[in-house]
């Protein structure tokens, strides 16, 4: 038993900290919230993490990619969840490419133009959301249909725009047809190829969940050290210390459940009902400190926190989307207590 | 990072999982917190200690088998999971033996950690006093020099203190320099309960057990070996520890480990006809049980890489607590009718083995420093929030 990062996991964490506060700043975010034409500034972001590795550490090492686990790139997601980073990168990095390193002829056609920034992967899964995001700039979008998974190209697909509480998040309602060409697994391969994407996706977002309590109880501690009321900063109040400790508690035992799950997901030999019960953990977790942090995080902003002009809402906003995009409370409590109930 | 379990690591929890199976009394041993309970307890603290189980992570020359944090982790979940009695000799091994590692002479260790260690004296803690429970620098009792006789003379009152009226000895803060105010001017001393002038009165607690005492002292003298470090360092000895391994011993993870795993037998065996509300607290704390787990293997990786940890006992104090509470009023509600019924009613469950865990669980929030205290201490210390107004300094002739 050893709970602690490598050297080298920290050093690519602190290396991605830095270049994610430099690129996508509170006022990027905002900008892309508020322009009609967000494609260049899309493209450029995107550019920046193939730059940074990113897009190709879960690839394998054979097809150009880093070949890092799940584990090794958790604080990296944590880092994206921080800035709120407005890339698909969890669905084309941690779900898409792993996923096509195992299908021969789709790993050969897609993995290198995604590890390159050329060809986003968007991914939609029955047991998740039932909109796809950035599925209008993907090259290729995996769907399942019947059991089986698709690899389905942009032009085969009938975009219905939706609009997300997250103005950053490009949601789409997708049509499409699945034929034998778009087909690229089926039966008992697709299951374990989906529930392993899914669980990818579903412990990198809690990842970003983790990120993003972490940056919404950062602002609210200097916001309540700064902001005077009564000839006091409003952070020296108990009441307002008691929310913020509150939400440090919930984060900080939402972390280590994460990693395990990310630890878990990383090695062989788990059984498929314990990764689902760890993965879902994860995300009740992460998602339930997330919505916490930023209740607290406005309550203690007061009317500043409930001004659209101000950043929280930004971080806040996201921690909503990412919190209803994986389908219900429910369906996740459900494969906890399947594990629970094995429990001796 | 590897969350596995090393083949050492395994070795010592299948040894430990075949003693306790062998030797953890098959009735239980009633209350602790009652005098017939803590005597049969005490028997169960001496074959702890012959099996060398005592205490795991002490030096071999004490009683102790120099097991890793992780060790102990370890030795603690297996010691729950078998159903093992609650240890009486928690106030002494836990809280006070690592200030006696940290601060005592070599004469002190020698004398008091072995007989701790064998269950010979049993330890209270005096902490709080009647003006000073969360509050605790409010301390008022006493210690005067007593030059002539070469140490010094205790008056004053401790409460509160957890099976006071059953044990040996106690430890607590006096104040040594009368001119002096809150933390400063205190000094931590060690005191045989059957010294002169110490008289100890039980009291009942919450549950109806005698699980409380009082302390009083007057014009107790005590020789200077029982002061523990410095005069007048009372409160750093006191807190030193608290960001150190104590901040793990209080409550570790097997406990409610345990806990979780019982309540969702009960949740198993009672499902039908329940509120579904209960489903989420069931499984809240069985996944806040293995939050709890999780953390704690983090730090005590990070303790064994010579890190501090700082006040984050104060963060896992709260989290604990509640936890403990949110399980135990689960099983309250899957009870249903029966969670009324208490120890001695022929119809109730494990004798009301809930009902009295619940009543402790209540007790969680507030011994150790209420959880209002570990908030503001979170606030401060951790986040860095801007302090509140202090009490006012005692002016002197005030």
């Amino acid at each position: 038993m050893h709970y602690a990062f490598t050297e080298d996991q920290l050093m690519f964490r602190d290396a991605v900290r830095s270049a994610l506060e430099r690129e996508v700043t509170p006022e990027r975010l905002r900008a892309r919230w508020e322009s009609e034409d967000t494609a260049a500034d899309e493209a450029a972001l995107w550019e920046t993490l193939a730059g940074l590795g990113l897009l190709g550490m879960m690839a394998p090492t054979a097809r150009g990619g880093l070949g890092m686990s799940l584990l090794d790139v958790t604080l990296l997601l944590e880092e994206t969840g921080r800035v709120a980073l407005p890339a698909p990168l969890v669905a084309t990095s941690v779900m898409a490419a792993p996923l096509l390193a195992e299908v021969p002829e789709a790993a050969e056609r897609w993995l290198k133009p995604l590890i390159g920034g050329d060809a986003i992967v968007a991914v939609g899964l029955a047991s998740g959301s039932p909109w796809v995001a950035d599925a209008d700039r993907a090259a290729v979008a995996l769907l399942e249909a019947d059991g089986a998974l698709h690899a389905v190209p942009r032009d085969a697909l009938e975009l219905t725009p939706e609009v997300s509480v997250d103005r950053s998040r490009r949601l789409f309602r997708v049509g499409w047809t699945p034929t034998e060409a778009t087909r690229i697994a089926d039966g008992e391969e697709a299951r374990r190829l989906t529930a392993a994407a899914f669980n990818r996706g579903l412990v990198a977002t809690s990842a970003q969940l983790i990120g993003l309590s972490r940056r919404m109880l950062e602002v609210t501690v200097a916001y309540a050290s700064e902001r005077t009321q009564f000839s006091r900063p409003i952070g020296s109040f108990q009441a307002v210390k008691h929310h913020l400790a509150d939400a440090l508690i919930r984060q900080e035992f939402a972390a280590p459940v994460v990693h395990r799950a990310a630890h878990s997901l990383s090695r062989p030999g788990a059984d498929p009902e314990t990764l689902d019960a760890h993965a879902s953990h994860a995300f009740i977790a992460a998602s339930e400190a997330a919505r916490l942090v930023a209740r607290k995080a406005l309550q203690c902003h007061g009317a500043m926190g409930y001004s659209y002009e101000v950043d929280l809402h930004l971080w806040m906003k996201r921690a909503w989307a990412l919190s209803a995009s994986w389908g219900s409370p429910g369906w996740h409590l459900d494969r906890v207590e399947a594990l629970a109930l094995r429990d001796p | 990072m590897d969350l596995t379990w090393t083949e050492a690591e395994e070795a010592f929890r299948q040894e430990a999982r075949a003693w306790l199976e062998a030797n953890v009394p098959k009735e239980p041993l009633g209350s602790g917190d009652t005098r017939e309970g803590f005597a049969r307890h005490v028997a169960w603290e001496k074959a702890l200690f012959e099996g060398r189980w005592a205490v795991v992570s002490w030096p071999k020359e004490y009683g102790g088998r120099e097991a890793s944090l992780i060790e102990w982790l370890i030795f603690e979940e297996e010691y729950y999971r078998a159903g093992a009695p609650q240890r009486v000799t928690q106030n002494g091994i836990f809280l006070l033996a690592p200030s006696i590692f940290e601060f005592g002479t070599q004469a002190q260790k020698d004398r008091i950690l072995p007989q701790m260690a064998a269950a010979e004296v049993l330890w209270a803690q005096g902490w709080s006093e009647p003006g000073a429970g969360s509050d605790l620098a409010n301390v008022r009792s006493v210690a005067a020099r007593d030059d002539e006789a070469g140490g010094w003379r205790l008056t004053g009152q401790k409460t509160w203190c957890t099976r006071g009226a059953f044990c040996d000895a106690v430890y607590g803060l006096f104040r040594t320099d009368p001119e002096s105010a809150r933390h400063r001017g205190l000094t931590y001393f060690l005191v045989p309960m059957d010294t002169p002038g110490v008289q100890v009165r039980g009291f009942d607690r919450l549950d109806g057990d005698e699980g409380f005492a009082e302390v009083f002292f007057e014009d107790a003298f005590v020789p200077d070996s029982a002061v523990l470090g410095e005069v007048g360092q009372g409160w750093r000895v006191a807190m030193s520890t608290a960001s150190s391994e104590r901040g793990l011993n209080l409550r570790s993870p097997g406990r409610f480990l345990a806990t979780a795993s019982r309540l969702v037998r009960l949740y198993r065996e009672r499902l039908d006809g329940q509120d579904p509300a209960v489903r989420r607290k069931v499984l809240q704390g069985w996944m806040d049980a293995q939050a709890y787990q999780f953390y704690t293997y983090r730090t005590a990786t990070r303790l064994m890489r010579r890190e501090a940890i700082g006040s984050e006992s104060s963060l896992t104090k709260v989290f604990w607590s509640e936890m403990d509470l949110t399980m135990h009023e689960a099983a309250m509600e899957l009870l249903g009718p029966l969670a009324e019924l208490d120890e001695g009613s022929p119809s109730a469950p494990e004798d009301a083995a809930w009902l009295k865990g619940f009543q402790f669980a209540l007790a969680g929030p507030i011994y150790a420093g209420t959880n209002e205290i570990q908030r503001n201490i979170i606030a401060e210390r951790i986040l860095g929030l801007p302090r509140g107004p202090r009490p006012e300094r005692k002016k002197k002739g005030g």
